[in-house]
């Protein structure tokens, strides 16, 4: 089968699900009003609620949603074959990812710009607050473990990428200073950091580099770990504006350059599906579909970190509420898109199904090195870039996204150690509380397979907590419904359906590490199952206390 | 006239470009930006905290410049009224 038409069927889908049901949800369920006035005009401070141009603020919301996390997702989930990663990332986006994200939200908006843990302390209570930190931090240490290993794959298969991976720190240091000791317009440094950036892809593209294997005795893999740790565990201690930000924002635009070039190579090259539909022939170690397929995408079919971004910042910035839409729906199918952009890459950028076969030959292999390679065919194939020209675009993409996630991460579970310290009454500085952070990391990245390798077994355990979140804030927002009397079954049914797919999915992977004896992660797993347990819980009883309460009056109800 | 146009075209693609830098991270940058003037205000006004300040009559002539940002820090810290007795900004 043709890939432009599995390409063409999944944005159509995705863009009936804007212009259709997420208009539907909008009036009938959340009811979006033009004229309430959003917490960024009555709460207007210039730092936190600030009204924000609304293509300015997708723009923004997609790309701190849209990391690589959607792309390894389906990069390991193909090897079921395209159809169920398909049919699970375009249902997914429609259903559930923008009606979860938009949720979000319309409820944060409504409720003084307050985030959805804060929201959870007030709906469901103390608990609900509690167990919002834990799956936080969980959710954070696997994250930055998982990209850590990413990362070294990357830069072990494509070593092309480490010189312009590397560089592009320099040029965004550079763009951070122009910016703010200079104030230089950001146009021309724009240009001229993109221009440099894409001649260091070319010249890495000629040099790559290889770090010697055995090295202190370690692997190259695990060189490039322990490498990536140190350098984030600076980088995190950075004042944003010195590389973080600078790093977003050249991200953003090379996502945008990236996606383009392979949706336009895709429609030249009509690159022919090898991979099967469904794959019977999967190799021996493969976990079954049902249920893991739905915990191995998270990213680009729901996600709850969206749910995070939604009402902790996108919020705040808000400028009518009736734009809730247009940036949490029309953001969730961006992220749909580049989900839908890697299951393309690794079908169809291959010779043959031998050849794919051969790719595909564990569970968790292939993965973004698959994605990587197949998109590079795809790209020559269409654009004529030159051989591995692409391979090093791409996994410069992947590489920078990933890397300013943990940067972030890393920086994000410091607070959350921090805070929690406080609670207990000890003051952690900065220092210990990154050392501690990246302790963690470190530990599950090595503690979980040897060299390193447990970053990517924890992957579909990444997946549930990130589920787990999502169901967290559904629940939520149907407890906010239920109050206001208005139908929940468009909330109700994915809940439902994530929150048995994540135990069922915990269970299954219980056995397994139990047979190969990991039991770190056998511990995780027990302790993201209780945290499941729990979510379920809190969720009955939640929504029934709801139901049982005086409805609250909204503003529609009273007219 | 078209050099003016091309003129205004760039400008917009120029703010429209600022914009996207800075709009998420406003937040960290407005924050850090306001502990450090809350630091020098908490300088300006160390002598009527108590704390000995070597540079007292320099800064005393900053104390009216502060007052707007004294009411403002106050606020925020969930006070109602002024919290010095001899400072009554509101």
């Amino acid at each position: 089968m043709n890939a432009i038409f599995l390409m063409v069927l999944g944005m159509g889908a995705m863009l009936l699900g804007y212009f259709f049901y997420s208009r539907f949800i909008a009036d009938k369920i959340y009811r979006l009003d033009p004229n309430y006035v959003t917490p960024a005009h009555t709460l207007r401070d210039g730092v936190d609620y600030v009204p924000t141009n609304r293509f300015v603020l997708w723009a923004h919301h997609t790309t701190s949603v849209a990391g690589a996390a959607p792309i390894v997702g389906p990069a390991i989930a193909v090897i079921w074959g395209w159809g169920p990663a398909f049919l699970w990332v375009t249902l997914g986006t429609v259903f559930f990812a923008g009606v979860h994200d938009m949720g979000a939200i319309w409820a944060s908006v409504r409720n003084q710009g307050k985030s959805i843990g804060t929201l959870a302390g007030g709906v469901v209570g103390a608990r609900g607050r509690n167990l919002f930190l834990v799956v936080i931090f969980l959710l954070l240490m696997m994250v930055n473990a998982a990209f850590a290993v990413v990362i070294a794959n990357l830069f072990v298969s494509t070593p092309s990428s480490v010189i312009p991976v590397w560089s592009a720190v320099i040029v965004a240091l550079v763009i951070g200073q122009l910016f703010y000791r200079y104030k230089v317009g950001l146009l021309w440094p724009s240009v001229v950091g993109l221009a440099v950036l894409y001649t260091l892809v070319i010249v890495g593209n000629s040099y790559p580099v290889l770090l010697p294997d055995g090295l202190l005795g370690l692997s190259a893999r695990s060189l490039w770990i322990l490498i990536l740790f140190v350098y984030c565990g600076i980088a995190s201690m950075l004042p944003v504006w010195m590389l973080l930000q600078p790093r977003d924002y050249i991200n953003g635009m090379q996502l945008a350059i990236g996606v383009l070039l392979l949706f336009v190579a895709v429609l030249i090259g009509a690159p022919d599906i090898v991979a099967p539909m469904f794959n019977d022939n999967v190799p021996s170690g493969t976990p079954g579909i049902f249920p893991l397929l739905f915990v191995t995408i998270a990213c680009g079919a729901i996600s709850g970190f969206h749910g995070l971004v939604s009402s902790g910042t996108t919020s705040k910035q808000i400028d009518k509420e009736t734009d809730a839409r247009f940036i949490g729906y029309a953001g969730a199918v961006g992220e749909g898109m580049l989900a839908l952009a890697a299951i393309i890459a690794c079908t169809a950028g291959f010779a043959s199904l031998v050849e794919w076969e051969s790719i595909y030959d564990t569970f968790g292999g292939g993965n973004v090195a698959a994605f990587v390679q197949g998109g590079d065919a795809i790209l020559s194939n269409g654009l004529g870039l030159p051989d591995d020209l692409g391979a090093t675009l791409l996994a410069t993409m992947v590489v920078l996204f990933a890397a300013t996630t943990m940067d972030s991460g890393v920086r994000l579970q410091r607070y959350v150690i921090q805070e929690t310290a406080e609670l207990a009454g000890v003051r952690i500085g900065g220092v210990i509380g990154t050392i501690i952070a990246l302790g963690f990391c470190l530990a599950l990245a090595f503690g979980a397979g040897e060299e390193g390798t447990g970053g990517m077994l924890i992957w579909p355990l990444f997946g549930t907590t990130n589920q787990l979140l999502a169901a967290l804030t559904l629940v939520i927002l149907t407890v906010i419904l239920v109050r206001l009397r208005r139908p929940t079954w468009m909330l109700v049914g994915p809940l439902v359906f994530l929150l048995l797919m994540a135990i069922f999915g915990l269970l299954v992977q219980l056995r397994q590490f139990y047979e190969a004896g990991n039991w770190l992660l056998l511990g995780l797993d027990v302790i993201i199952l209780v945290a499941a347990l729990w979510v379920a819980l809190e969720a009955v009883t939640a929504i029934r206390r709801g139901g049982s309460l005086e409805p609250e009056a909204g503003e529609e109800e009273q007219q | 006239m078209k050099q003016k146009q091309r003129c205004a075209l760039l400008r917009r693609i120029d703010a429209a470009l600022t914009e996207f830098y800075a709009a998420p991270y406003r937040r960290a940058v407005g924050r850090a930006q306001r502990e450090e003037e809350d630091l020098f205000m908490l300088l300006v006004f160390s002598e009527s905290l108590g704390v000995p300040n070597p540079v007292g009559f320099h800064t005393l002539e900053l104390m009216p410049v502060l007052y707007e940002r004294f009411h403002e820090w106050h606020t925020r810290m969930g006070m109602e009224r002024s919290p010095l007795e001899h400072v009554g900004c509101c």
